[in-house]
């Protein structure tokens, strides 16, 4: 029996491999963000998505207009643009103007991402260097909130949504404060209920924090991110406010308030852990979170901001080659007493 | 007896789990492959340099006489696996692509191929000189892997007192089960290879590290050892590279072994059961290093087997004796799925050192697209070493060779724990072996 030899390659080992890609990890973080969102949509109504969506397509066209032919579908569909889309577009006050929100998604790719070298060259979490461009060109359109309608007027569009770009945009909605805005300028708490299911003020995607809470677990069950971030960020943020707030219950808020309140989940399970922008190691991952715990309770109680959490992670995005070069991983049978 | 406490407390830190893969072969007895009429017998086939042929073209050839007797102190003896005659002294295309010297031998098809044992000293007798002559004698490899020759390992330095010897069976390479039929098999082979060393080395005591996938394995060697005799057998956790002798012994002494020292340096001697077992048969029944047991697995086998396989016989011919390789079969390899040899052509022979000959199709050889790495620090949690391969790659892609070696590039095992673990499908691991590869063609050449 001849039989003929088959073209063999000759790949070099291992040939077994995880299953987990990069594209994957990127998609299992879309997912866990979906109920946040929807519970987003609930309270905020139609004009919220219309922001996600201008949000995502700033984001995603930027990709691909700068992105060389020959790697832009590969660089669509590693889900890394859709993904800071939808981040950006979630950390937006929910009435913004469309064409505001479509910037912050082009600024977010283009200067937090491509004008490093792309997908894994960034220093800072792309997603927040929009928003802190945003921030920083439109204080007024950032910093204007809405009460939730919790599913009333779904299909209502805030009329500040469909302002023409580089005008005064109309705001008809009743506007409203943030908890951490109603703690800091009048100390007046909010009930912890409203915070964990979201009915809030607040931004599109941060304000339901149990929903967050789950989608932070599955991502910790599918081990696509490292649990020592959110794990030290909470913690930090939870001890430092507990101190404070045994100092002095009547201006400081309790450790809970300031766990759920703001974008602090959203950020710590969603942003601080992008592994680009996080330190390589564990003991990195415990300096890097304890340092975004520390940054968000300043910035919030002591700082001109109600919120901190984005500077906090952008901060700490900008220390961390250094936390890098200072923990890198000890090599076996190095500094270690033998028998 | 071990405790769940023991267990936990046990054990290399980092490393990986991949799926193990050795349920097809595990309880398959091994089978004596049949003689061919052809062999080719690399010179070549471990560490240090390669034997020198003691035959001419066209001589006689007995099974298990010598062919070609060791150059040097760091090279061994290789023997003939068949009676025939030396067809042929020259180069022969070898696993690795390039040609290398070998010697051919035809098969005489009416001999019985039975081995006329030459009588051996009673080991008792021996100093640990005369040990380690006899071991090159018998043309034994260390078995794990590495193809180091085994007598190497049993010249002391001077005043080094031998505290440990360890019996590696952990077998941790995902497909292969050769050691553990080694264990089941020849249980007896074992530990008498491992009481001869014990003595002649004046070990205080033998460890023997089984991976705990193979209860069986620990089951029969707790219960040949019986009672009172300084060895034990540890089952370990199935972890990848638990076989890797540096994890052995922190998963088995507890302590790492410095960067840079030689474990021996220590007191500590480890051996495959393989190599134990081959001892044994040299001392007991006069056989040398002929015959290799071979796990041939893999999606693109029809009916996978443990076989013993004589030295030299083609890879195609045992593929043949094991039903043939599927038609979607795309790579084969000689060795485990992670640390093997590709092989670029089936002619290639069976060596002291083939522990696998594994088929894959296209599912495994299938690359995804690689993506820029995202820093995620998998490949920093797998490294047993406790290296930082991302960084290594990154060096690696912009030939920055010096700079690797700074970062502790020659202290990498290749154990390929790194490639398995990216998600960004970057074959980390490939690239460390080239910067090495390129590091020591630079040096030959300066």
């Amino acid at each position: 029996m001849k039989q003929r030899d088959p073209r063999l390659l000759v790949q070099p080992s291992p040939l077994l491999k995880q299953a987990m890609t990069t594209a994957q990890a990127m998609r299992d973080a879309i997912y866990a963000l979906l109920p946040a969102t929807l519970a987003g949509l609930w309270f905020f109504g139609l004009g919220a998505a219309l922001v996600l969506l201008a949000s995502i397509a700033g984001a995603v066209l930027t990709e691909w207009v700068f992105s060389p032919t020959e790697t832009r579908r590969r660089r669509l569909l590693d889900g890394s643009g859709l993904l800071t889309g939808l981040l950006l577009g979630l950390t937006l006050p929910p009435a913004v103007p469309l064409w505001i929100a479509f910037i912050g998604g082009a600024v977010s790719i283009g200067l937090g991402k491509l004008i490093w070298g792309g997908l894994g060259y960034n220093l800072f979490n792309p997603a927040l260097v929009g928003r802190a461009f945003l921030g920083g060109t439109f204080p007024g359109a950032m910093t204007t909130w809405t009460a939730p309608a919790s599913g009333a007027g779904f299909f209502h569009v805030y009329s500040s949504n469909l302002a023409p770009p580089f005008m005064q945009a109309q705001y008809d909605a009743v506007s409203a404060a943030t908890p951490l805005g109603l703690m800091k300028f009048e100390h007046q708490p909010t009930p912890l209920l409203d915070l964990m299911t979201g009915n809030t003020a607040g931004c599109i995607g941060e304000t339901s924090g149990l929903l967050l809470l789950a989608g932070g677990v599955y991502l910790l069950l599918r081990r696509d991110i490292d649990w020592r971030i959110p794990a030290g960020i909470l913690i930090t943020v939870a001890l430092f406010s507990a101190i404070l707030y045994l100092v002095d219950a009547a201006r400081y808020p309790g450790p809970l308030f300031s766990v759920f309140s703001g974008g602090l989940l959203i950020g710590a399970f969603y942003m601080a852990t992008d592994p680009v922008t996080s330190p390589l190691t564990p003991r990195g991952a415990w300096i890097f979170a304890a340092g975004i715990g520390m940054l968000v309770v300043l910035i919030r109680v002591f700082g001109g901001f109600p919120e901190g959490v984005m500077y906090a992670i952008l901060l700490m995005n900008a220390v961390t080659p250094l936390i890098d070069r200072y923990t890198q991983p000890r090599v076996f049978g190095t500094g270690v007493e033998t028998k | 007896m071990f405790s769940l406490a023991s267990l936990l407390e046990r054990g290399f830190a980092h490393g990986i789990h991949p799926p193990e893969i050795k349920e097809r072969t595990a309880d398959l007895p091994t089978q004596r492959m049949p003689f061919m009429d052809r062999y080719v017998l690399p010179l070549h086939q471990s560490l240090g340099a390669p034997p020198k042929p003691v035959v001419r073209v066209g001589e006689r050839v007995r099974r298990g006489q010598v062919i070609a007797k060791p150059a040097a102190f760091f090279s061994t003896s290789l023997h003939s696996p068949i009676t025939g005659w030396v067809r042929g002294i020259g180069s022969r295309r070898s696993p690795s692509g390039d040609f290398e010297q070998a010697i051919e031998i035809e098969a005489d098809p009416f001999a019985t191929q039975r081995l006329d044992p030459t009588p051996r000293p009673d080991w008792r007798r021996l100093s640990l000189e005369e040990l380690s002559a006899e071991v090159q004698r018998a043309g034994i490899v260390g078995l794990g892997g590495a193809s180091l020759p085994a007598h190497v390992k049993y010249s002391l330095r001077e005043g080094v007192k031998i505290r440990y010897l360890i019996a590696n069976g952990a077998e941790c390479e995902p497909y292969l089960t050769n050691d553990h039929r080694v264990m089941v098999e020849q249980p007896d082979a074992v530990l008498k290879g491992i009481e001869i060393l014990h003595t002649l080395l004046g070990v205080e005591e033998t460890i023997i590290g089984i991976e705990l996938n193979k209860p069986d394995a620990v089951a029969i060697l707790r219960q040949r050892i019986g009672r009172d005799r300084p060895i034990r057998v540890v089952p370990l956790r199935v972890k990848y590279p638990q076989g890797d002798s540096k994890m052995l012994i922190k998963s088995l002494l507890g302590f790492e072994v410095p960067k840079g020292v030689r474990s021996a340096d220590l007191g500590i001697i480890m051996n495959n059961v393989g190599t134990l077992a081959a001892i044994a048969d040299w001392f007991d029944n006069g056989m040398p290093y002929i015959d290799r047991r071979v796990t041939v697995s893999g999606p693109g086998v029809s009916y996978p087997a443990n076989l013993l396989v004589p030295l030299g016989t083609p890879v195609r011919e045992v593929l043949r004796f094991c039903g043939g390789l599927k038609e979607e079969t795309r790579e084969v390899l000689m060795g485990g799925p992670m640390m093997g040899t590709p092989i670029a052509s089936l002619d290639t022979p069976i060596l002291k050192g083939s522990s696998g000959i594994l088929a894959f199709t296209a599912r495994e050889t299938a690359r995804p697209p690689e993506y820029p790495c995202i820093r995620c620090g998998r490949c920093v949690e797998a490294c047993p070493y406790f290296l930082n391969p991302s960084k290594l790659a990154r060096l690696a892609q912009a030939r920055l060779f010096d700079e690797m070696k700074r970062a502790d590039l020659m202290e990498c095992v290749e154990c390929g724990s790194c490639t398995y673990s990216c998600p960004s499908g970057i074959p980390i691991v490939q690239l460390i072996r080239s910067a090495k590869g390129s590091l020591y063609h630079r040096k030959a050449k300066a």
